[in-house]
């Protein structure tokens, strides 16, 4: 009796790690990192919800490519790791296609490009940005970003400081910890309209150098997927075509963001 | 038995015990040292050829800057904390109730919740209120996010050492006071000159723990980004992806603590030596 529950037990087992198998490679189920803290395009509402541009953009590319999105937050930090770690299998969270990046990971045609844009507290005798004009200033940025990379290489003579999210750079401009910050300009945009982004303004140009800020935003995926890579990008010239991304565009913003 | 056999038993000198004997007849000593010799000429072997030397050049300049930043974080709120812990642990002690209770709440609270909520808390809490620290004429400390990190872990290991040394006064006999009030010694002569040493002697060892784990612990600090090693350990792996960024922390944090481990060792065989029975 024991020796065949055994069995049965094993049976199981085995037929449950063959289904997941099965269902893995019939791709019927693809997993979105998104990061979950970077409105208006990636956000937890307050229900704990994900919401946003991409996740709008996401769950419109795997209705086209007649798949179930699964969506899974992860830090911003560790997002490309756990790509590589097989956590989920696309990186769908405003992430700029970027030489550096291609090293370790491939990334779909672009999705939306925005330029990069620094902000300041209302009344700082700021107006020129340039990194002779910031020497010695402090400014914010969120780590691992291209405009974290930006600063780091351009304003050396400035203090840069750098922060796990985007929020907690705000919350020190606000408080006046750090003199400016360098974001992306709708991602600043979107704060400036809140009571808490009341306090500040933008300064300056805005920035676009493909050396640093990239071709725009992509859907990032481990360098060995090029099926997938492939089918959201037909799925992604799809919903171009057919109007959808100009839809969630228009949910968003008054403006194209391509 | 008579007293003469015992004095007579007592008159052969103690004998060293022999060396302890390991595997294939060596000294156990020398086994070990064996044993550990290739274990990491293994690891060496293993760990340098793969080591990425770009990385290595690149990096290794901001990897001591920020185990510097690191030691000047722990030295300072270590410090400062085992100032503060003094007059805590004697409120704790105190029979005056208005004095127990604050000691109390204090240790509790920093003793009871994450380091790192009491960082959040003090560092983006200061942040809300700058306009009241500047009108107090306090902001320019607030400003900057290293002072806000010394400051809370100043607490913090105020709260640990406040406990340390509470535990190492109660646990010295009573009659050490009383003997010196038979002395005719007053009260706090007899708390510095007496008690206090003696406590201090106790206390040497889990305060040696509490400033390691301090080491590690102030890791926090590059949430709030303040670049010590861990926060220039996320920048180079924010950068290069290179999964090596953290191998390099750990050994630089793991060289750190053994070396504060084997240098508070030192001080605490030098200051018990009076104690010792054979070294």
């Amino acid at each position: 009796m024991t020796q065949f529950n055994r069995f049965a037990v094993a049976a199981v087992a085995v037929a449950g790690m063959l289904g997941g198998i099965a269902s893995a490679s019939a791709q019927d189920v693809v997993r979105i990192g998104t990061e979950g803290a970077y409105p208006p395009f990636n956000f937890t509402d307050s229900n704990g919800e994900l919401k946003g541009f991409d996740i709008d953009i996401a769950q419109a590319l795997c209705d086209e490519m007649d798949v179930t999105c699964e969506f899974v937050a992860q830090d911003w930090d560790g997002i490309i790791p756990a790509l590589l770690a097989n956590r989920y299998d696309a990186i769908i969270a405003s992430m700029s296609i970027t030489e550096e990046r291609m090293e370790i990971v491939d990334f779909t045609d672009k999705y939306y490009q925005t330029p990069a844009r620094f902000i300041m507290r209302d009344g700082s005798d700021i107006s020129d940005t340039s990194p002779d004009a910031l020497a010695g200033m402090t400014i914010g940025a969120q780590s691992a970003t291209i405009h974290a990379n930006f600063l780091e290489d351009i304003y050396a003579d400035s203090d840069i400081r750098l922060y796990p999210t985007q929020d907690e750079a705000n919350l020190d401009l606000a408080a006046g910890r750090i003199d400016l910050i360098l974001a992306d300009s709708i991602v600043l945009y979107e704060w400036l309209e809140t009571d808490d982004g009341s306090c500040c303004t933008f300064v300056g140009d805005a920035y676009s150098d493909p050396d640093y800020f990239g071709f725009g935003a992509g859907i990032a995926l481990r360098q060995e997927d090029d099926e997938l890579r492939e089918r959201f990008n037909a799925a992604l010239a799809a919903i171009i075509e057919n109007g959808t991304w100009q839809d969630i565009n228009d949910d968003y913003f008054p403006f194209s963001i391509y | 038995m008579t007293d003469q056999s015992i004095t007579s038993l007592a008159r052969i000198a103690p004998q060293k015990a022999p060396p302890a004997r390991g595997p294939f007849g060596l000294e156990k000593k020398v086994f070990d040292q064996i044993v550990l010799a290739i274990v990491l000429v293994g690891l060496a072997a293993w760990i340098i050829p793969n080591i990425n030397w770009r990385f290595v050049d690149r990096y290794w300049l901001r990897y001591l800057e920020g185990i510097l930043v690191t030691f000047q974080l722990v030295f300072l709120s270590v410090g400062i904390g085992a100032l503060l812990s003094l007059p805590i642990a004697l409120a704790r002690l105190s029979k005056r109730k208005w004095l127990t209770l604050p000691a109390r709440a204090y240790i509790t609270f920093f003793r009871g919740t994450p380091l790192l909520a009491q960082l959040f808390l003090l560092y983006y809490g200061a942040g809300q209120f700058n306009a009241a620290f500047e009108a107090a004429g306090l902001w320019w400390f607030f400003r900057e996010p290293f002072y806000v990190a010394v400051l809370t872990f100043t607490f913090n290991t105020a709260a640990y050492q406040a406990e340390i040394m509470r535990g190492a006064i109660q646990s010295l006999p009573a009659g050490q006071a009383e003997a010196a009030s038979a002395l005719g010694i007053s009260r706090w002569p007899t708390f510095f000159k007496v008690v206090l040493p003696q406590a201090y002697i106790v206390a040497l060892r889990p305060l040696g723990n509490e400033l390691i784990l301090m080491i590690k612990g102030s890791a926090i600090a590059s949430i709030v980004t303040v670049l010590d090693l861990m926060g220039i350990t996320s920048l180079a792996y924010a950068r290069s992806f290179n999964f090596q960024a953290f191998f390099w922390a750990a050994l630089l944090y793991l060289i750190a603590v053994e070396a504060v481990r084997r240098i508070w060792d030192r001080l605490e065989r030098h200051l018990t030596r009076h104690l010792a029975l054979s070294h």
